[in-house]
């Protein structure tokens, strides 16, 4: 009889179920939906304590927003569509990697980061268009808070997307719970700013 | 035949202090990911018991000058957020952390690393919070870098509970062994799963406040009121019915013991559950961030119109507790009781969280006259002394799976009835003490009629009997995981899952 000796690596922590990624995200999701939609709340309560006054066409508003501040709806609104365009890009990796098309799958992962990185660009112009400090006022401030929470989100969803991509291009693409859980996060991300962009770039 | 031997390096038989620290700071075991939870909640739970000592103190005399009159609010709001962000909510996630994954019989708990910087980024959010109030910050505090550092602080702890929350979530939800329905779990993973999925939609809401609170008060100080206005935007974080969530964990812990004290099926499992939801429906009124008080005057529809949000945002909770512990009753009508050491301070415990439940039910009718008075703190304290309790319980029950060795019944049992008196002389004198309008957040310069003195000092010395229960605990599981008695495989013969899983002390 013989007896030999192996000497192996540490065994890491314990692979967590597949499903527990989309279950993660879906909890991530739930919390992120609750910090805006919280934020988007107290900005709705500041701006109905603001006083009223008469605008150009003689209707009474809220004087929320400063009169010298100009929202730049045009870049606004694209940043919108971007949005939109980053959720048909997330869902066409999802589609990709059930049928383990690898380099769609990375193609449409790394298409969805960039348009991450378009919107981030979008809200960076929207913030030297309107050219103003944080300091200027309360508007200011709670502008800068919520837009500023929005672009932190909005990186994390890049990063979401450059583990997706280096995934599907390393060929994991049995793992489809990460493409499930990406698009679900960029759903979420869509969301989030849909009622953003509503509340503070429609409404004002 | 050929014998291939393979030592294990995870662990080491003898490793070297150096090499133990190593393991246990990066460590993705969940039993030391839950206990690193506790003890760094145990170190703010003393934290917070002196300053509340002190606090009280102060009281006595109204011409005392233990505290600086202007740090005072400043240690009322050091010990309100130590309750709920340094005790509460890592106390129960820390237990549910080592506890959950063993009874869902899952070989890990989900994200592991992410259940790890949770921990990190509590301790390192809670050491900012009370190391930014030590060099005057916090709210009402007077150097504008330090309430900057608190605000960070909290968002940090935010941070941490809200990872470990989801850990724990996921696992309940997508770890169980096969064959283990979500109705078939342990009531204390039930609870975690709801008090998890209520962390996290109510902190979020109040991490958005903190972002607005800390860009104002770090720029001009324009809209949130600086640092006097702190609290007036988060304290619905810091008081109840919020708080009734970070407690949630700990019915399920009495839940989960009760059939085996009583050595029966538990009855009505499903409404056990729905007893455990219902409190979690304080969310429900805590992120709205308005007080639904009642205000029985006017005609019967104005009465109405009060009654209903007061009835939906405090008594449901209320009616959660009281199904919880109806349906344990019938648990232990149903059985052959044989009382087990950590029943003891687990039932006190739950008893003090329901007498905190009642008073925030009566503190919100607007015909009692207690807001700004301290029943509020007094209800505070019922809160987070009887969920330590709770906490003790389930230490001393869950004890042997998770250090391998049993604590001494009779510092189990003596500790609990201990700190049950010692919550009960903190907080009693203050239900009291708040009907003669003593108010709230101030230590001198109140005067009304009747003992006030004697409300003070015995509260005062309610807080130290629990400092005082606190060392002794913390000794006694020192003693008992050095020299204690080594544990059998199910010495309470639950015969649950987490009793016949692997799980070795670490």
């Amino acid at each position: 009889m013989s007896t030999a000796t192996a000497r192996t690596l540490p065994a890491g922590p314990q692979p967590a179920n597949r499903n527990s990624l989309v279950m993660g995200t879906a909890a991530v999701c739930a919390a992120g939906t609750m910090l805006m939609f919280g934020m988007l709340a107290i900005w709705f309560k500041f701006r109905d304590a603001s006083p009223l006054r008469t605008d150009e066409k003689g209707k009474l508003i809220h004087d929320w927003l400063p009169s010298e501040i100009k929202v730049p709806e045009v870049a606004a609104n694209t940043l919108m569509i971007t949005m939109v365009i980053a959720c048909i890009m997330a869902q066409w990796g999802v589609y990709s990697a059930r049928r383990n098309d690898s380099s769609h799958a990375t193609l449409s992962t790394l298409i969805t980061g960039f348009i991450g990185v378009a919107a981030i660009n979008a809200q960076a112009a929207i913030y030297m268009q309107m050219d103003m400090g944080v300091r200027d006022g309360a508007y200011q401030t709670m502008f800068y808070a919520v837009t500023g929470t929005m672009l932190v989100l909005l990186a994390s969803g890049v990063a979401f997307s450059l583990v997706a991509m280096f995934r599907a291009t390393a060929g994991r693409l049995g793992d489809k719970q990460v493409m499930t859980a990406h698009a679900m996060y960029w759903y979420f991300l869509t969301v989030v700013f849909c009622a953003l962009w509503f509340v503070v770039y429609v409404q004002k | 035949m050929s014998t291939v031997e393979v030592p294990s390096l995870t662990h080491s038989p003898h490793p070297t202090a150096l090499g133990l620290a190593g393991e246990w700071l990066t460590t993705t075991d969940h039993r030391r990911i839950g206990r690193m939870f506790i003890g760094g909640a145990a170190v703010w739970l003393a934290t917070m018991v002196v300053v509340s000592t002190i606090l009280g103190a102060e009281r006595i005399a109204s011409d005392s000058s233990l505290v600086p009159a202007d740090s005072v609010l400043q240690l009322f709001s050091l010990v309100r957020t130590l309750a709920s962000f340094g005790v509460m909510i890592p106390l129960f996630i820390g237990l549910a952390i080592v506890v959950v994954p063993m009874q869902v019989g899952a070989r890990a708990i989900s994200f592991a690393r992410v259940a790890s910087l949770g921990f990190y980024l509590w301790l390192i959010g809670s050491g900012l919070i009370v190391a930014a109030i030590a060099a005057n910050g916090g709210p009402g505090g007077g150097n504008a870098q330090m309430v900057d550092l608190y605000l960070i602080g909290l968002a940090l702890s935010i941070l941490g509970a809200l990872a470990a929350s989801v850990s724990l979530f996921s696992t309940v939800l997508t770890a169980r062994t096969a064959g283990m329905s979500l109705a078939d779990a342990p009531m204390l993973a039930w609870s975690s799963l709801v008090g998890a999925a209520a962390l996290l939609l109510t902190l979020p809401v109040m991490l958005g406040t903190i972002i607005f609170a800390a860009v104002d008060h770090h720029y001009e100080r324009l809209a949130f009121g600086g640092n006097e206005g702190i609290m007036t935007w988060l304290g619905w974080a810091f008081t109840q019915p919020q708080t009734f969530i970070y407690v949630v964990v700990a019915l399920g812990v009495l839940a989960d013991m009760t059939p085996v004290m009583a050595r029966a099926k538990q009855p009505l499992r499903g409404a056990v559950v729905i007893g455990l939801g219902l409190v979690t429906t304080a969310l429900v009124g805590t992120v709205s961030q308005t007080s639904h008080s009642l205000n029985w005057s006017g005609s019967l529809t104005d009465k109405a119109k009060s009654f209903v949000p007061y009835a939906l945002y405090n008594l449901l909770p209320l009616l959660g507790l009281v199904i919880v512990l109806a349906t344990a009753l019938l648990a232990v009508m149903s059985g052959k009781p044989k009382i087990i050491a950590p029943y003891f301070p687990t039932a006190l415990g739950v008893g003090l969280i329901m007498a905190a439940v009642l008073g925030n039910a009566v503190q919100r009718i607007d015909q009692a006259g207690l807001a700004g008075t301290v029943f509020d703190e007094a209800a505070l304290t019922y809160l987070t002394y009887g969920s330590v309790l709770v906490a003790w319980g389930a230490l001393a029950f869950w004890g042997p799976r998770i250090w391998g060795k049993m604590l001494s019944d009779v510092a189990v049992v003596g500790l609990g009835v201990l700190g049950f008196i010692a919550t009960v002389l903190a907080s009693l004198p203050y239900y009291i003490a708040g009907f003669a309008n003593q108010p709230a957040d101030v230590a001198s310069d109140f005067d009304y009629s009747g003992p006030q003195s004697l409300w003070n000092l015995l509260s005062t010395g309610g807080h130290a009997l629990m400092a005082l229960c606190v060392l002794a605990a913390v000794a006694t599981v020192i003693r008992a995981r050095m020299s204690g008695v080594n544990a059998t495989e199910d010495p309470w013969d639950a015969r649950t899952l987490e009793w016949s899983v692997d799980g070795g002390a670490r």
